[in-house]
């Protein structure tokens, strides 16, 4: 299987501190792909300069074989990269629905003459996101939940929809920062379930960051290991376990 | 009339505060626009009335777009004070632009506002909004609203729709500017000072955020208010100001702040008390029930 996503030589300085540096890695197509290390390490400003929040101070970054450095975020969605928040960011007062049918808009081609007016064609196509919009609701098991407003849901269930509505735009690339972040050994359970469910049905490619190390472990088949904005070790989870740099990284080494 | 005339205008600024969440303290400058453009159109060039409205409409978009490219890249509050400042930029070229009556104003433009061609404006301009919130375009501006860099991450151009929701605003101001225009006979740069501005956007705040209803029935109260209130003669800016404070404390998200005013809502409404009716009934008489078991 090929790559769908290649990171060759990226780095961002802010000011003087290099956040990232020199970092190369790929993620297979159909893969799940996991980004670890100690905080700080520049994880989450990867996901930032993969989807274009960033400017990319050097490197390259490719998605199926065309560059995308630098795209503009909105741009990235369509080109078929969608991510979520280590902080969730949903749209706090919208419906459970309503937070996934707005991001279902791009499947959507009417213009704004036909919202004005609603032209058959609006009434057409918006029938098709609505349907689109309950399909993944149900898939994801927050059909019974799409009239409660996002900010009143369970943690957990917050989690779900922040991936469900990055679902909804249809993405060949996931991108998940922390997803389980403040969830209990069940729920993180539940989650590494879901994410594998993910990738089968909807054929996508993952790459999550993540800090149970039980999760990561069991969850991904590739595994890029970072320490102070560089990559430490990249390699199937074993390997991963026995390198003596993570090791080193993250329960310190003595002095030598 | 007025208070018709007015609804134009905050239906724009609703649209683009309410929803797009940008707020602005210079549409009394699209008003102006709107306003001067029209006369000119009916005045100076003959053309009918229709023509003049479009054109009040059209200018003023067309300014806003102009603005929204220099300025909307700013965040929140900037823009804010960006709006103001045009506002006023507008109001002292009109003051000082001899051709067109400078500050001591422009007498003799044809009344020919009515309140039949208010009204029809006024539903179509309703009418259009609700459809435009409730689609996809409405949706993304509401996604800007709530988070932008979510909605950016969703694939919703920020800049873009936030730019339309402005021009669109200022398209309704400006249509509403021309009906002023035509309904007072005469306009001055002073009618469209800052103090209309922040008129308009707290009628939005005051009919609540998010809620076109909620705008309508701003917009018909705080312009009636000062009218019926002039039995207290020069006390009555007073009590309208205490009059829209103390609507603030009680409601705070402002009369309707997120609801709609529709048939299925009032529908539900009813549905909900009806079943919270029911759900105390049937408390009521459970705990009965444990009474007497516990007797």
């Amino acid at each position: 299987m090929s790559d769908i996503l290649q990171v060759r030589g990226l780095t961002k300085r802010f000011g003087g501190l290099a956040a990232v540096s020199e970092v190369d890695f790929s993620v297979r197509e159909g893969g799940i792909a996991g980004l670890i290390g100690p905080n700080g390490a520049g994880k989450t400003t990867i996901f930032n300069l993969i989807t274009g929040v960033y400017k990319v101070t050097a490197g390259a970054v490719t998605f199926e074989g065309k560059d995308i450095t630098d795209t503009e975020p909105y741009k990235i969605a369509d080109i078929g990269i969608t991510r979520t928040f280590q902080n969730i960011r949903l749209f706090k007062n919208l419906t459970v629905f309503d937070n996934v049918l707005t991001a279902c808009h791009a499947s959507a081609g009417y213009g704004l003459f036909d919202s004005l007016v609603r032209t058959p064609r609006f009434r057409r196509e918006e029938k098709v996101l609505r349907d689109k919009s309950i399909e993944l609701l149900s898939i994801l098991g927050l059909a019974d939940r799409k009239d409660a407003i996002a900010n009143g849901l369970p943690y957990g269930l917050q989690r779900r929809l922040e991936i469900t509505r990055a679902l909804a735009l249809d993405p060949r690339l996931l991108l998940l920062d922390e997803p389980a972040a403040g969830m209990n050994p069940d729920e993180t359970e539940q989650l590494m379930r879901l994410i594998a469910d993910i990738r089968d049905r909807f054929k996508l490619s993952v790459l999550v960051i993540e800090h149970h190390m039980d999760l990561v472990m069991r969850l991904c088949e590739h595994i890029v290991v970072l320490n102070f904005g560089q990559k430490l070790a990249d390699g199937t989870p074993d390997a991963i376990r026995g390198d003596k740099c993570v090791i080193e990284a993250y329960l310190g080494g003595g002095d030598e | 009339m007025l208070s018709g005339i007015n609804l134009i205008a905050v239906l724009g600024l609703s649209l683009l505060t309410g929803f797009a969440g940008l707020f602005s303290f210079g549409h009394a400058g699209f008003m102006a626009i709107g306003a001067y453009s029209a006369a000119i159109c009916t005045t100076i060039l003959k053309l009918p009335f229709a023509v003049g409205i479009a054109a009040g409409g059209a200018t003023a978009a067309g300014a806003s777009w102009l603005i929204g490219r220099a300025t909307l890249k700013l965040k929140g509050d900037y823009f804010c004070i960006a709006t103001l400042g045009f506002g006023e930029a507008i109001r002292l070229i009109l003051d000082n632009f001899q051709g067109l009556g400078g500050a001591r104003g422009w007498p003799g433009i044809p009344p020919s506002t009515t309140i039949w061609n208010i009204l029809i404006l006024d539903v179509i301009g309703v009418a259009l909004l609700a459809n435009l919130v409730r689609s996809r375009h409405g949706r993304n501006m509401i996604a800007v609203r709530e988070e932008e860099l979510a909605a950016q991450v969703a694939g919703i151009d920020v800049f873009k729709y936030k730019m339309l929701a402005l021009v669109v605003s200022a398209a309704y101001a400006g249509v509403a500017g021309s009906l002023l225009a035509h309904y007072m006979t005469f306009i001055q740069p002073k009618m469209f000072s800052m103090v209309k501005s922040t008129e308009l956007t707290i009628i939005v705040i005051f009919g609540g955020l998010g809620s076109i209803s909620g705008s309508v029935l701003g917009a018909v109260v705080l312009t009636f208010l000062p009218e019926l209130l002039r039995a207290v003669d020069k006390w009555r800016l007073v009590v309208y100001g205490l009059a829209v404070i103390g609507i603030m404390i009680g409601r705070p998200r402002g009369l309707m702040g997120g609801f709609e005013l529709t048939p299925a809502s009032l529908r539900r409404h009813f549905a909900d008390r009806k079943e919270a009716k029911a759900a105390k009934a049937a408390q009521v008489a459970e705990d009965a029930e444990l009474g007497k078991d516990g007797l």
